[in-house]
This record gives C-alpha cells, sequence and structure tokens, in this order.
C-alpha cells in the first residue's frame, strides 16, 4: 500500500481542563478526499487548525507525504504547510481587499506572481469558481454568502495547493447554494489532484464531497469507512449522528 | 485575609505575564520591520492612517492648549508679577510635555482603537488565521507596519502640535494680553532649546510604538465575538494612555534631572 498523504498518530490537544483531541490516529491517502463529521465542540476544526500549524497540538504526530511536520523547523514547517489550501467556515476574506486581491493573495505573498499580473490571474480563478470578472473589484462585504464562499474557494484553490481543507464548506447556505458549492469543491479537488480534508455537520454535504469519512467523538475516531456507508454504517455513534436522532449513545448535558 | 492575599498574587502574576507577553510582542513586531521584504504599500496605509487623520484633532488640540496655557499663565504669574514669562512657559510645556503627551492621548484614541478593533475583527473573523494559511506572517504583515507607522508618525505630528500650540499662546498673547509681537517671539525663540523640542519628539517616537502595540497587541488577542472587539478596543486605549502618562514621567526624568 502506498504512502498516505496525510498521517495523524496519536494527536492531543487539551485547552485547561478540556481534552479536545485524545489520541487521533487518521490516514487520508493521495487524491482522495476524507470528510470528517461529529458534533458542535468535537474538536473538528482543532483538528485542521493542528494540521495547519495554527494549533501546537500536545503530542503527536503530523506527517505529509512521510514528515513528521512538528519535527521541522519554524522554516521548513511554513513550507510545508505553504502547499495546504484552506477554505474557512466563513470565508474569512480579507475585507480590507478586493475580490481580485483576495484571490491572488496566496501567490502575491510566496512572490510566485507578479502585480501586474494578478489582477487577470485572479481573474482566471475566479472564472473557475463561476464568478464574473467584475465582481473582482467589489469588497468581500457586497457579495452575499454563497459569493463570498465561492470567492474563498477561489483564495484556497489559487496556488494549486497539493492538499485542500474546507472547514464546513456549506454552512449558512441554502441547500441548492450548498450544492452548488459541494460541486465546486469536488471539481477544485478533482481538477488539481489535490488530497482534501472537509469536516462538516451536513450530511448531504459530507455525501457529495467525500470518498471516505470519519466521526469523531469524545476527541478520538471512532469510525472510518466509505462516505457512501455514512448512513448505514454499523456503528450506534455514527448512525445516531447521521439520523441526527435524540436519543442513542451520543448524550448532550443539557441545563434544565 | 489568605482570600485577599491570593487574589492579589493572582493579579501580580496576571500583570507580569501580560506586561511579558506585550513586550515579547513587541520585540517580534519590531524584528519584524528590520526583517526583509519590506511592506511599503503597507506602512503607507498605515502611516496615512496615524498621521494624516489624526492631524486635525491634534492640530485643535494643540492650538486650544497653547492658548488656554497663555492664559492661565498670564493670569498666574500676575500674583507676582512675572507675565513676561508668558511666552517661556508656553513653549516650555508645548514643547517639552503638552504636545507629545496631548497628541498622544488623542491619538490613542482614535488610532489605537481604531487598531485594536480592526485586528480583533481580523481575528474573530480567522482572518489572521486566514493570512498564515497564505504563506504570511501576520506579525509582519499587520503589526510591524503599524509599530513602524506609530513611531515616525507621532513626532511628525508633535512637530506641527508644537507649532500650532505655540502659535495659540502667540494669538493670545498679542491680541488678547497685550504683548506685542517682537516682544513675545523674542521671548520664545531666544528661551526655547534644541534638547526641548528634541526631547519631545523623542518622547513621541516612544508614545507613537506604545499607542500601536497596545492596539496591535489587544486587537491580535481579542477573543469572543464582538464583545471581545469591543474589550480589545477599550483595553487599547486605557493601556496606552496610561503608559503614555507614566513613560512621560520616566523620560522626563531621563531627561532633564540630572
Amino acid at each position: 500500500m502506498s504512502e498516505p498523504r496525510i498521517r495523524l498518530r496519536g494527536l492531543r490537544k487539551s485547552f485547561g481542563e478540556k481534552r479536545v483531541l485524545d489520541g487521533v490516529d487518521l490516514e487520508v491517502a493521495a487524491g482522495t478526499s476524507l470528510v470528517v463529521i461529529g458534533g458542535s465542540g468535537s474538536g473538528k476544526s482543532v483538528l485542521l487548525k493542528c494540521v495547519l500549524g495554527l494549533i501546537e497540538p500536545d503530542a503527536g504526530t503530523i506527517e505529509i507525504d512521510g514528515v513528521d511536520i512538528l519535527a521541522l523547523d519554524a522554516r521548513a514547517r511554513r513550507a510545508a504547510r505553504a502547499a495546504i489550501g484552506m477554505l474557512f467556515q466563513n470565508g474569512a476574506l480579507f475585507d480590507s481587499l478586493p475580490v481580485w486581491e483576495n484571490v491572488a493573495f496566496g501567490p502575491l505573498a510566496r512572490r510566485t506572481l507578479a502585480r501586474r499580473d494578478a489582477r487577470a490571474f485572479a481573474a482566471r480563478i475566479l472564472a473557475s469558481v463561476g464568478i464574473a470578472d467584475s465582481v473582482g473589484t467589489l469588497y468581500p462585504s457586497a457579495l452575499s454568502g454563497g459569493m463570498q464562499k465561492r470567492v474563498a474557494l477561489a483564495r484556497a484553490i489559487a496556488g494549486e495547493p497539493a492538499i485542500l481543507f474546507f472547514d464546513e464548506p456549506t454552512t449558512g447556505l441554502d441547500p441548492i447554494v450548498g450544492a452548488i458549492i459541494d460541486q465546486l469543491v469536488v471539481d477544485c479537488v478533482k481538477r488539481l489532484g489535490s488530497t482534501a480534508i472537509a469536516i462538516t455537520h451536513d450530511m448531504a454535504s459530507a455525501r457529495r464531497i467525500g470518498d471516505r469519512a470519519a466521526m469523531l467523538h469524545h476527541g478520538r475516531i471512532v469510525w472510518d469507512g466509505p462516505a457512501a456507508r455514512l448512513f448505514d454504517s454499523g456503528n450506534a455513534i455514527v448512525d445516531q449522528f447521521t439520523h441526527g436522532r435524540s436519543e442513542g449513545p451520543i448524550t448532550m448535558e443539557l441545563r434544565r | 485575609m489568605l482570600d485577599l492575599l491570593a487574589a492579589v498574587g493572582r493579579g501580580v502574576i496576571g500583570a507580569c505575564r501580560a506586561t511579558g507577553a506585550a513586550s515579547l510582542f513587541g520585540l517580534e513586531g519590531l524584528l519584524g520591520i528590520l526583517r526583509p521584504p519590506l511592506q511599503p504599500r503597507l506602512f503607507g496605509r498605515a502611516f496615512v492612517e496615524f498621521a494624516y487623520f489624526s492631524l486635525p484633532v491634534v492640530a485643535l488640540t494643540a492650538i486650544f492648549t497653547g492658548m488656554v496655557l497663555a492664559l492661565q499663565s498670564f493670569t498666574g504669574f500676575a500674583r507676582f508679577n512675572a507675565e513676561g514669562a508668558v511666552a517661556n512657559v508656553v513653549v516650555l510645556s508645548i514643547t517639552r510635555e503638552l504636545g507629545p503627551v496631548l497628541a498622544g492621548l488623542m491619538v490613542a484614541g482614535r488610532v489605537g482603537a481604531a487598531m485594536a478593533a480592526e485586528l480583533g475583527t481580523m481575528r474573530v473573523t480567522d482572518q489572521i488565521d486566514a493570512l498564515a494559511t497564505l504563506s504570511t506572517d501576520p506579525m509582519k504583515y499587520l503589526v510591524a507596519p503599524r509599530l513602524a507607522a506609530g513611531i515616525i508618525a507621532l513626532p511628525l505630528l508633535v512637530v506641527v502640535a508644537d507649532i500650532l500650540g505655540v502659535m495659540g499662546g502667540f494669538l493670545v498673547g498679542t491680541v488678547s494680553l497685550g504683548f506685542s509681537v517682537p516682544t513675545y517671539l523674542h521671548n520664545t525663540f531666544t528661551f526655547m532649546q534644541t534638547g526641548d523640542v528634541v526631547s519631545g519628539l523623542i518622547k513621541a517616537a516612544v508614545f507613537g510604538f506604545v499607542i500601536a502595540l497596545m492596539g496591535c497587541y489587544h486587537g491580535y488577542h481579542s477573543r469572543g465575538g464582538a464583545e471581545g472587539v469591543g474589550s480589545a478596543t477599550t483595553a487599547a486605549v486605557v493601556s496606552a494612555s496610561i503608559l503614555i502618562l507614566a513613560l512621560d514621567y520616566l523620560l522626563t526624568q531621563i531627561f532633564f534631572v540630572r
């Protein structure tokens, strides 16, 4: 079996007394998409942020192409992480910059793109996510939620990253726009040949985006299998979550 | 009693920790200024915000302060027949103290708050994390240009404040208090020394750094949505104002007390 592109081993992270990740083991093969599902506060975003280097894990290893990036020095870590594109939950577009500059930001920062070529470059990337060139001069605050998501997707893929992360790509969107974003995500991943990890609550989105799926519960991966099996996984925790049942092994502490 | 001591101890430890964290943050920001590549566009944007848009508020503050100072000095000194010292007092007070301190306080309220709000909003909307994922060091991109702008812009504002403050005193002195123009100007320029102006400008550079540092530090570390951004903004203005006054004392001690 070939080396997985991303491999997490025993990843742990606590915030004070709260243990968010409690030994996460996960592998993602090159060119495939993994969807991580789990309840609110289950640590899905923390998991992505650990891989991105935005949060330092307490223990464990994060291997990309067989190299433990936690063992690298800061410069080498930054270089390894430059290969990762990220679509943030709320887009996280820079509201002080016009759309075209948001899209071209990464290549400009890496100096792989000259400023005089950035406008045309951004127009080409925006076209690939179905956005007209005229939108490029607008600021993010002038865009709808769906448009902002598409611009954020354009920014994430602009550097043609080998790895793409999607944090709740369809949150806050209506079902039709959500389906369009999912299709764009799938198209982008296939076109670039990227390896992708998406985290989501949206089961329809999970099945559309993912080749495989994993469920994070109490800081651990409790199930890992084909995304097509999400609704008949045979795992009681996954079944309760995917079917949205209030009764089952997942219990919520409600204040009465 | 033990509870009280524990609370005081926690407060002291917290203050020490915050001071250390802010100092390291400032050091990292200063190193960011020196580390290539330079960011002239970002510096220019921060400089315009710091200097150009603060000009009206600093100018008005300085001119009215100079006018009030001339009036107060005149009425006070009249008690011991020293009215002639008005021009000297105005120029010394403005250049050494009031120019840098009042300009610093006004800019802390205007620019420090805006910096904290902008960076705080960027923090709570993940824009700072997004920068890091796009091969951009947020300290270099967001903090360093603002610190550089603060260090350079406030001394320039204080030059304007010095001129307008002295001019305010001159107007009141010559129009209302009966000084002749040549006498007032003579008293002003013969008494003023280069060191008075330079010490004020050095203070301004330090205050500009402190304003930018507090704005960036509190904004960068804000948490918890709109309320967190609001708290960061308040903390930035309050801490910068207190530090300006405390550092003013310290710098005055260094410059003028032998």
